[in-house]
């Protein structure tokens, strides 16, 4: 892997939160790089500074210092409006608690990413398909790749724990984002179906190349990525590197 | 996101909670239907008023002996009658040109008995243009002529609602007997109903000859007139001619300018008050109504600040997948807009019911009313609903737009 191929690319971030009169620094100028394609967990215990990396890189927070470039975008800067279009873009979120909408079928999860996505790439008409799929189509096959083709019209209260987990994945493929964030994404599941799903991330990280940062307290789910990234006061820790299975 | 799809997710988020939507809009429905229906109702009132005037004659102005007593100006003393002379000098195309016809008009109260049956009513003596002027017509039989007036005749035409008391028909009665006061009189003729007006039925009357009602009904001496009715020769020129008949009056009476011992009233006058006080009932019914309809907006930012907090994640997640601060916001507003808007046409359909019912009910108990439910008061009412709904969904929308996805998605 060379240095063009960088994800994420994290220099010096600080984040400092104002609790009353007290400054906590959840970051003291932690420092990261993850490379496309890679699998990579991140651990540390609660109040490392995990949960604030983790905002930050999903460009759902900004750093109070330091530069931080996704895909090659610089985002330190950006208003609130252009780091939602980069997370429509460029990221799927994958969360512990699935996070769907109950009211609504399985495939309308998994096409709400391309209703903000702007002008669809789908004609005025939706069954002509010239100018590229319809977002339908692209939601199909979506669900189709993560096992649910026939689940589609399903509500999320009509599916099992590791459906719905699978319903949510789909929704994070669709826009084929540069990478997928896992927040403990087998955390509310049993072991079994748990490995299920971490067995369709990696997967799709073989198949498609999807770079995965998942964030786990769980050793076992760890020791299935190429490299773990530990968390401690605010910095890097370690890093260890894996061997690629 | 399209407004297709904006409408469509609004849709599906109102129908996902059913019975919090049903009863926001019923208060939405309840507003819009007492608006229309009140405007309808106040409406109605005005033009059933109007239509009562302009049955008593058009462009009718009625000059009586007395003036119109006010503080500033207290009843002027030694009131004189009006004559058959100042009736005849009203008709006068050099100093009156805008006057077309004069009906000088004897009343008094009668005892009237025909067919074994006695009651009392009005007899009015009236000359031949009396008809024209009043906008007086006939079911059967013709109304008094000139040749009965100047023959003093002892005929009569009979009111429909005297026929019926009498004989219990208002049909076939040409040709029958009545006595007045123990005079006998021939019935010539049978008024058309017009229904109750404020000045007491004019159903329930009598009219003969003016001359026959001097010899033979009053015993009065000289040739005094109790009103005299004018006709102007068109709507526009109604002032002109009452400033022309006070002039000409003033003029045979003797009096100065501001103490007239009579006065000339219009039925434009009497139109231009009725209209005012109606209009006043309208504000004022619809004003209630309109407060009604407030409360629904108030219903509707208090469900939607409950649906924001409830859906505080889903916030979060939108945001997180890429929702825009506009796109939150246009979501919350549809979903408003929509309640509102739903709430409004229903409460349409509903206000034109009730109106409906109303009309229903007045016709039942003899008052002709049509409620008229206006297209101004349509888009009144759908306009102001939709404001409504804007206004009161502004700031839970915006509360919602303004969270920070971080928080929204943490919140339990």
């Amino acid at each position: 892997m060379n240095k063009s191929n960088e994800v994420i690319t994290a220099q010096d971030l600080t984040k400092v939160y104002q609790m009353g009169d007290v400054e906590v620094q959840a970051l003291r100028g932690l420092s990261l790089k993850i490379y496309r394609g890679e699998v990579v967990a991140v651990m540390g215990p609660s109040g490392s500074g995990k949960s604030t990396l983790m905002n930050i890189l999903g460009c759902l927070d900004r750093p109070s210092a330091g530069e931080y470039s996704l895909d090659g975008e610089p985002v330190a800067g950006m208003d609130d409006d252009q780091l939602a279009s980069i997370r429509n873009r460029k990221i799927g979120f994958i969360f512990q608690s699935f996070n769907l909408l109950a009211r609504t079928s399985a495939l309308s999860n998994v096409e709400l990413p391309l209703r903000y996505s702007g002008p669809t790439k789908a004609p005025a008409h939706p069954d002509g398909q010239p100018g590229g799929p319809s977002r339908k189509a692209r939601a199909r096959a979506a669900l189709e790749a993560v096992g649910l083709g026939d689940r589609m019209l399903h509500r999320p209260t009509e599916l099992s724990g590791g459906q719905q987990q699978r319903v949510a994945i789909a929704r994070a493929l669709v826009n084929e984002p540069a990478m997928i964030m896992a927040d403990e994404p087998t955390g509310n599941l049993d072991s079994k179906v748990g490995q299920e799903i971490m067995d369709l991330l990696l997967t799709l990280n073989r198949e498609r190349g999807t770079t995965l940062v998942i964030v786990t307290h769980d050793p076992r789910i760890a020791a299935q990525t190429q490299r773990t990234i530990q968390i401690r006061d605010g910095v890097v820790d370690e890093e260890e590197q894996e061997s690629v299975r | 996101m399209s407004f297709l799809q904006v409408l469509i997710e609004a849709l599906e988020s109102l129908n996902g909670n059913k019975l919090r939507s049903g009863l926001t809009i019923l208060g939405i429905v309840i507003g819009v239907a007492a608006v229309i229906a009140m405007l309808a109702i106040g409406q109605g009132a005005q033009d059933s008023i109007t239509n009562t005037i302009n049955s008593t004659g058009v462009n009718v102005l009625y000059v009586f002996a007395g003036a119109r007593g006010n503080r500033e100006n207290p009843t002027v003393r030694n009131v004189r009658p009006l004559t058959m002379d100042d009736a005849q000098a009203l008709i006068d195309p050099i100093a009156a040109p805008s006057v077309k016809a004069v009906a000088p008009v004897i009343s008094d109260n009668v005892t009237a008995a025909a067919a074994g049956q006695t009651t009392g009513t009005t007899a009015n003596g009236v000359t031949a243009n009396y008809a024209a002027i009043r906008n007086q017509s006939v079911t059967e039989g013709e109304f008094i002529s000139d040749d009965q007036q100047n023959g003093h005749r002892q005929v009569a035409v009979i009111g429909p609602d005297l026929a019926d008391t009498l004989f219990g028909r208002h049909t076939e009665l040409v040709g029958e007997s009545i006595r007045l006061d123990g005079q006998p009189f021939t019935i010539v003729g049978v008024l058309a109903a017009k229904g109750g007006s404020s000045f007491g039925s004019a159903d329930n009357q009598v009219i003969v000859p003016l001359s026959t009602m001097r010899d033979r009904l009053i015993h009065r001496n000289g040739n005094n007139v109790d009103t005299i009715y004018v006709q102007a020769a068109s709507a526009e020129t109604t002032t002109s001619a009452s400033d022309e008949v006070s002039a000409i009056i003033r003029a045979r009476h003797r009096t100065a300018a501001g103490a007239d011992d009579f006065t000339v009233f219009s039925s434009a006058d009497l139109l231009q008050t009725a209209s005012s006080v109606t209009g006043i009932l309208t504000i004022f019914l619809g004003g209630v109504a309109g407060i009604s309809l407030l409360v629904g907006g108030i219903g509707i930012m208090n469900i939607m600040l409950v649906s924001v907090a409830e859906r505080t994640r889903e916030i979060g997640l939108r945001k997180a997948l890429g929702a825009r601060k506009r796109d939150i916001l246009t979501q919350f507003l549809a979903e408003s807009l929509l309640l509102s808007l739903l709430g409004g046409f229903i409460g349409i359909a509903l206000g034109w019911t009730i109106s409906i019912i109303i009309e229903q009910f007045a016709a039942a108990s003899g008052t002709a009313f049509s409620a008229v439910v206006s297209l101004g008061a349509i888009l009144l009412a759908t306009s102001f609903s939709a404001a409504i709904g804007l206004f009161f969904g502004i700031y839970p929308a915006n509360r919602a737009a303004s969270l920070q996805p971080v928080e929204a998605l943490r919140y339990e």
